[in-house]
Parts: C-alpha cells; sequence; structure tokens
C-alpha cells in the first residue's frame, strides 16, 4: 500500500488558501501539498504519498540508522 | 533519489542478512502487513535470502486488494452515468467488479482518468462545473490524508460538483482480526510504515500486549524490511512481544498530528467488509455527517447496489495468512493479473499479483 | 496444488474471446496485445497470414528475387509534442526503427493521417516539420500519403501511420526466432527515457524533469553493428511494453531464457526516481532510440565496441545472457542477490499509487 517517497522542499507558495511545495525528487520536480507539514521548511526532506507531504524525513536519523546498520557489520566481522 | 538509495545499498543488506541468519534459531512466521513491503519483498528476492525457517506471510495490506466487491459495483455504476468524470488512482482501473472494470466501462464510453492525487480531480471538477467529478476515495490511513483535505477543499471552495467514493480501511483492526481468526499462524507483524507516519505508534502496544506479538515498524526499502525483519526476530528468540519501530525517519511516535485532526473531523469510524476477507468491525472511515453532501454513494444513489464475490477465488485465505497464493486451485489458471477473480491478484501490490510476476520461477521450479 | 503446476499453461492463460470490447491495454504492446493478435487478427487472415513466421514488427519478403523489408506502425501518442520530440519524430523513427531492426537499410516511408477536424494548422504544420526533418536525417524519402479528416471528437488531434521498404543486405538473417542460448545480451544505452518524458507532461501526471526522449533514428547504429561481420542473431527497439515486453517476446519466439543482472542495467537516475514516484518498473517503460542486440557470446565485444563508437550507441552495455533454462522467461538476478521473474506487462502501464 502506501508509495510514498521521500523529496527535497524547493519552494513554498501559497495557493487558494492552501500551502504548496515544489518538492524535488532527484531531478523530478512534482508539486505538493504542504497542509500537513506546515512547518517544513525550504532544503528540508519529506516523505510524499499522492501530492501530499505527510510526514518530515528526520534526516539525523537517516544517518543514525544507516550507521547502525555499518557498525552491525563490523560487530559481525569481529566475531569471525 | 537520497533517502531511497542509500536503504538498498547491497552490503549492508548482506550485514543485515547476517544478522538474522545468526539471530534465527526456530522457526518463525511473520506478517509484513502492507502490500508495498510485499512488493518490495518478492520484487528483491528478500524471502529466498532469509533464513529457511523464516517464513513472510503476506499481509491484507493492500487497499486495491480488499475493496469491497461492491464498491467497485457502485463505482463502475456511477462512471457510466452520463455527465461523469470519474478520477481514479490508476492501481484501480484494472480491478474487477462484477463481470467488468472501469477500462471496461471506459470504453463503452464513460469518462474514466487516471490521477495521480486526489486534488488532481478536485481542478478537474472546478474546470468542468457542468461536469460530475467523482474521485475513488480508496486506501489505509496514508491515503486518507490526501482524500480528507481534498473534501475540505471541496467544501471550503465551494466546488458542489465534486464528490468522493469513500472507501478506507484501518490497519490496526485488521491485525485483531487476523490474531483473531482461529486458524491464524502469524507470530509477530511488520507494521506498514507510511500508516504509522500518519497514525504513529500509538495504537499498537495494547495489540502487541493482547497478542503477545512483537509488532515492529517498518519501512519499504530492502534495508528497511530486513531491519524489520532483524528486529522482529531478535524479540521473538527473547521472547519478547513489544513494539518496535525501524522506520524511525519517517514515523515519529505521533505520527502526524496535524493530519490526525483533518481526519478527525473528516471521517467517522465505520463497519467496513474487506474484500476476500468479511465484514471487520469498526476497520473503515467514511465521511462524517458533515461532509455528507460530498459522499458520491449517496449523491448517485447507488446504495442499493449488493454484490458476492467469487466462490473459485481464496483471496480471503491468502489475505488472512492460511495459504500462499500459489496454494489456491485458480491461481495462474482461472486467476491471472489480466483476470483476476479476487482481490489478492488485483493490483500489482496484492499477493497473488506479486507471486504471479515475480515468483512462478520458483513455483515452477519447487514442483 | 505446488506439485501440479502446468509450465506451458502459465505463458497464456486466458484467451481473448473474455474481453467482449476493445480497452486500452489491447494496444499498450503486452500481452493484450499479443492476444489480439494471436486469437483475433491471425485466425481472422486465415491463410492470408504468412504460416509460422511468427510476430515481428518487421516482415522480410521476397519481390522478384530481392529481400525486401516491410512495416508498419501507427502513432497516437499523447501529447503530441513531449521534451526531445514529437509525434512526427515518432512516426519517422519508428517505422526506420522497425525496418533497422531486421538489419534492414531503410528507404521510402509513406505517411497517412488522421486528422481530427479543429487541430490548429500550426501544429499539424510542426509535425509536418518535425516528419521532413526526421527523414532528412535518417536519409529515406517520404514518397506517398494519405489525409482524412474525422469529426470533432471521433479523433484526438492527430493520428499518424507510416509505412516503409528497406533493403535487407546479402546473408543478413535477424529475427526473434533466433534468438540462441549462450547468446549475450545488449543494449545501446539508458533505458526509460522516453516513456518518463512523455508521462512528464501527461494529463494529470504532470512533472518536472530533464528528460528528454531518446527518439532517433537507428539504422545506422546497426550498420556499423553489421560491419563487425558478427552474426547478429536478434535486434529489437524496445518500445512500447520497455525492455520487458521485448525480452519476454524474444525468448518465447526463440523458445530460450533470457537472465538479466539487475545491476548491470542502465537506468538513469531521474528515470529511476520518477519510476519511484509513479510505482512504475523502467523495465515496462517505453524508449524510442534504443535497441536490444542477442549476439553470439565470442563477437559480443567486437559488437559493443562498434556500437560504443556510435553516437547512439556511447552508452551500450551487456546486461545478461540468454539461456537455455526456463525457456520463454525473462528472470533478474537482483542486486542483493536474490531473483525475480520479469513479467510480460499485461497492457497499459498504470501508475501505482497505492
Amino acid at each position: 500500500m502506501c508509495l510514498a517517497v521521500p523529496g527535497r522542499v524547493i519552494s513554498i507558495t501559497e495557493a487558494d488558501g492552501t500551502t504548496m511545495a515544489e518538492v524535488d525528487f532527484g531531478g523530478v520536480r512534482k508539486s505538493v501539498c504542504l497542509q500537513y507539514v506546515p512547518d517544513a521548511a525550504v532544503g528540508e526532506y519529506v516523505v510524499v504519498h499522492v501530492g501530499f507531504a505527510i510526514q518530515r524525513l528526520d534526516e539525523r536519523s537517516a544517518r543514525e540508522t544507516l550507521e547502525n546498520f555499518e557498525r552491525l557489520g563490523i560487530l559481525k566481522e569481529e566475531f569471525r | 533519489m537520497r533517502y531511497l538509495d542509500e536503504f538498498s545499498d547491497p552490503d549492508l543488506a548482506r550485514r543485515l542478512l547476517d544478522q538474522i541468519h545468526a539471530a534465527a534459531t526456530r522457526p518463525w512466521a511473520l506478517m509484513e502487513v502492507c502490500g508495498g513491503q510485499t512488493h518490495s519483498i518478492i520484487r528483491h528476492g528478500i524471502d529466498q535470502l532469509l533464513p529457511k525457517g523464516v517464513e513472510m506471510i503476506h499481509g491484507p495490506g493492500c487497499p486495491v486488494c480488499v475493496t469491497p466487491l461492491e464498491t467497485i459495483d457502485k463505482a463502475l455504476a456511477i462512471a457510466a452515468q452520463p455527465g461523469v468524470i470519474f478520477c481514479s488512482f490508476g492501481d484501480m482501473l484494472r480491478v474487477p467488479g462484477s463481470g467488468r472494470d472501469l477500462f471496461a466501462v471506459k470504453s463503452a464510453g464513460a469518462d474514466v482518468r487516471v490521477v495521480y492525487s486526489p486534488l488532481d480531480a478536485l481542478t478537474i471538477a472546478r474546470e468542468n462545473p457542468d461536469k460530475q467529478v467523482v474521485f475513488f476515495g480508496i486506501g489505509f490511513e496514508t491515503t486518507a490524508p490526501a482524500n480528507a483535505m481534498t473534501v475540505h477543499q471541496a467544501e471550503r471552495l465551494g466546488v458542489g460538483n465534486f464528490s468522493l467514493l469513500v472507501s478506507h480501511v484501518l490497519v490496526p483492526p485488521a491485525i485483531a482480526a487476523i490474531m483473531e481468526s482461529p486458524r491464524c499462524r502469524v507470530q509477530a507483524f511488520l507494521a506498514a510504515g507510511h500508516v504509522c507516519s500518519v497514525m504513529g505508534t500509538g495504537e499498537y502496544p495494547p495489540l502487541a500486549a493482547k497478542y503477545r506479538v512483537p509488532i515492529v515498524v517498518t519501512g519499504f526499502e530492502p534495508l528497511d524490511i530486513l531491519e524489520g525483519i532483524r528486529q522482529t526476530v531478535v524479540q521473538l528468540e527473547a521472547g519478547r512481544h513489544e513494539v518496535g519501530n525501524a522506520y524511525p525517519r519517517a514515523v515519529p511516535a505521533e505520527g502526524n498530528p496535524v493530519a490526525r485532526a483533518m481526519l478527525a473531523e473528516v471521517f467517522e469510524v465505520t463497519d467496513r467488509t474487506w474484500r476476500g476477507i468479511g465484514m471487520i468491525p469498526g476497520s473503515g472511515w467514511r465521511l462524517a455527517p458533515r461532509y455528507r453532501p460530498f459522499d458520491a454513494e449517496h449523491r448517485f444513489a447507488v446504495t442499493g447496489i449488493h454484490t458476492e464475490e467469487s466462490s473459485l477465488c481464496r483471496s480471503g485465505e491468502v489475505l488472512q495468512g492460511l495459504i500462499k497464493p500459489h496454494q489456491c486451485a485458480a491461481f495462474g489458471k482461472q486467476c491471472t493479473p489480466r483476470n483476476p477473480l479476487g482481490a489478492t491478484m488485483v493490483s500489482s501490490e496484492g499477493a497473488c499479483a506479486a507471486y504471479y510476476a515475480y515468483r512462478r520461477l520458483d513455483l515452477v521450479s519447487i514442483s | 496444488m505446488t506439485a501440479g503446476l502446468d509450465f506451458e499453461g502459465w505463458s497464456c492463460p486466458l484467451p481473448l474471446r473474455d474481453t467482449p470490447a476493445v480497452v486500452m491495454g489491447h494496444g499498450g504492446g503486452g500481452a493484450m496485445s499479443g492476444d489480439l493478435i494471436e486469437h483475433l487478427f491471425l485466425p481472422g487472415y486465415g491463410s492470408a497470414a504468412p504460416a509460422g513466421s511468427g510476430r515481428s514488427d518487421c516482415a522480410v519478403v521476397t519481390v522478384g528475387g530481392t529481400r525486401i523489408a516491410l512495416s508498419t506502425d501507427s502513432f497516437v501518442v499523447k501529447p503530441m509534442f513531449f521534451p526531445g520530440g514529437s509525434i512526427g519524430d515518432l512516426a519517422v523513427n519508428g517505422t526506420v526503427n522497425d525496418l533497422a531492426m531486421a538489419g534492414a537499410t531503410p528507404l521510402y516511408l509513406s505517411a497517412a493521417f488522421i486528422l481530427q477536424e479543429g487541430t490548429a494548422m500550426t501544429e499539424l504544420g510542426r509535425v509536418a516539420e518535425a516528419m521532413g526533418a526526421a527523414a532528412r536525417a535518417a536519409g529515406v524519402q517520404l514518397v506517398t500519403g494519405d489525409t482524412k479528416v474525422v469529426d470533432n471528437g471521433s479523433g484526438d488531434g492527430v493520428y499518424i501511420t507510416t509505412t516503409g521498404v528497406g533493403a535487407v543486405p546479402e546473408g543478413a538473417d535477424i529475427h526473434p526466432g533466433r534468438a540462441a542460448a549462450g547468446d549475450a545480451v545488449l543494449i545501446s544505452g539508458d533505458i526509460g527515457v522516453h516513456g518518463v518524458a512523455v508521462l512528464s507532461c501527461r494529463e494529470g501526471l504532470e512533472f518536472g524533469t530533464t528528460v528528454a526522449s531518446d527518439t532517433a533514428a537507428l539504422h545506422g547504429l546497426v550498420a556499423a553493428m553489421l560491419a563487425t561481420g558478427a552474426d547478429l542473431h536478434v535486434l529489437r527497439d524496445p518500445t512500447r511494453g520497455g525492455v520487458a515486453a521485448s525480452l519476454n517476446e524474444i525468448a518465447r519466439a526463440g523458445h530460450v531464457g533470457v537472465d538479466l543482472v539487475e545491476r548491470d542495467l542502465p537506468v538513469p537516475a531521474e528515470v529511476r526516481d520518477a519510476c519511484s514516484l509513479l510505482g512504475l518498473d523502467p523495465l515496462q517503460v517505453a524508449n524510442e532510440g534504443k535497441l536490444i542486440a542477442f549476439v553470439p557470446a565470442e563477437s559480443a565485444d567486437d559488437v559493443l565496441a562498434a556500437m560504443r563508437a556510435h553516437p547512439l550507441g556511447a552508452g551500450s552495455r551487456r546486461i545478461g545472457a540468454c539461456v537455455a533454462e526456463h525457456p520463454g522467461m525473462v528472470v533478474a538476478r537482483t542486486a542483493l542477490g536474490g531473483t525475480r521473474v520479469v513479467p510480460l506487462p499485461i497492457g497499459e502501464q498504470l501508475p501505482r499509487i497505492c
């Protein structure tokens, strides 16, 4: 269900009383409704589903998760 | 794409797989709730790489799959009416109702359009004031905020020719229903990450406690899924049954409070029939009374349509994890993605379609 | 149930007669298009259709002792103009490429137009100019044609059918039936570019991208490949249905299996990202300026070198191999080390949202 992908907020505009954003998905750009993440700022990453940002993407958490994965491997190496 | 590619890294995937192999000492049956996860597991061949005893049971998490036949028939009836522009996500066009699908209705002259977002349907409504524009509002908690906002906007902007055919479904009641099933084999759940991006994780501790199952919120990229499996197996091996979060970059504990407030305003909980499963109490959302004027079922008077499902199809058992898709006699024979008998074959995310597309080779070599 | 699976029964599970009317998927270049040919057109043509020739986008026939290639193609692309080209470019290059995939040198084209009344002359003029430019670039002549106009509402702007003839060089015998176990599978560059460019400006899906259609005439590239002296077995331009459809069709026609290495597929980042956004598989997205080649493994390096030396083949690479196992099926080895079957697309590719 629910294909949602992370994209970077490029610009923020108002249209018909709705906060919209231009969001960049690695070169592909799409207009996205930002009503649900009103405090997202230009340059930040949001998770987008059917044209709506449904959540901010926590970049620090993403880095930590990857670092944890790297460590898992190293621990494993040491056990060998 | 940033934050997608990094989470597909084959070297890190190998490390996670090593960890899972090291942790698993016994057979375990895990259910990934979400169809997107099923798709990812099969597309990347993840299930082939797991320890032999660790089995992934594919859950009822594809909204296209579980949309009731009756709702599809209502959609077909509405789309066929003159003066209607019927808008839908692409997935729904090939879903058969009783005997035909939206493509067939389109070929008979109906104006059926694929849109990316429900807001696109609202735009079409504003551009075509002399037409009735209906959006097929299906989906889990992830998609519901988009549909809620669209109806809210329609009301605010006075777009009276817009309406929503609503068939939203909810994950936690489905998990409860699966665990209540007498034949249930599921020992742990990978919860659907993007549902939790909206709803948070607060609904799951009571379920984990009541049914004594680990529930780990899981994302969709290969590393996310492997980490969800790893955390789940570690809990199972230790005899724990807690709620974990293997997708913290997109799932804060509280979810999205702004979206949840909008959902509470626009929708109300209702009983919902899941295609192939049956009625699950309190497992759906419908429009709240204030928004009822935007309910397509009422606007087009299709509430009288009642239909039944194919008896050949065992998608109910597939969706409950009781059988694998290829254990159904109709699988790959009378039932194919091109002519699906049941829910699970319908969507590209449905378990049967995923099997049909990606695993036929394995099934053949197994036999 | 697992014990009793009928391997053969899977490839074409349903007869067309279950579909009472034409639906969009019949034009998608996938399984439904195939059904239409197999279960409706060929039986309808009866003895007027050549027996056992298999399906190909291009026929090679002998006229007065000379082998000529003959191909026809209709173009209904929406929108008519898209980043990197227009329906006019496709109408010329598409037919030129179908001829080139038989190893033929394209010579002459006909063009038939079905126009909807109300279509702006300026638009039609731009299409005609694009066709002229594409034909000059390809070195073919537009020698005859026809024009019909239909009521407003009976058509959609401009539909073009082009038919082409070409000369088949001595010794060239290139068709899907020749795919053989041991062949190397090559591709001439990045995949999915055209489809993403067109989708980016399709109503309801619009998105911003720098991706432009790869529409191009490929017979020059084919000539360079033939010049190596290699025995090219199969050439195919993976248009509708993408690489997945082409490889499945070749696997079926040649009764061979195809093993792909997913890591080696040239998918540009922007195509991958657009596909992620819309839930599409890059393997199913259309190309208009790429070719797939099945060549004997021993000449693969020579052919690859010749392809890379040509401007339209600079990004050429080996993406897999033709095998005797799993005949009729395409199997990809995933980056993680698993495998998956690459299915023949059913009909139209639908954006997958949920």
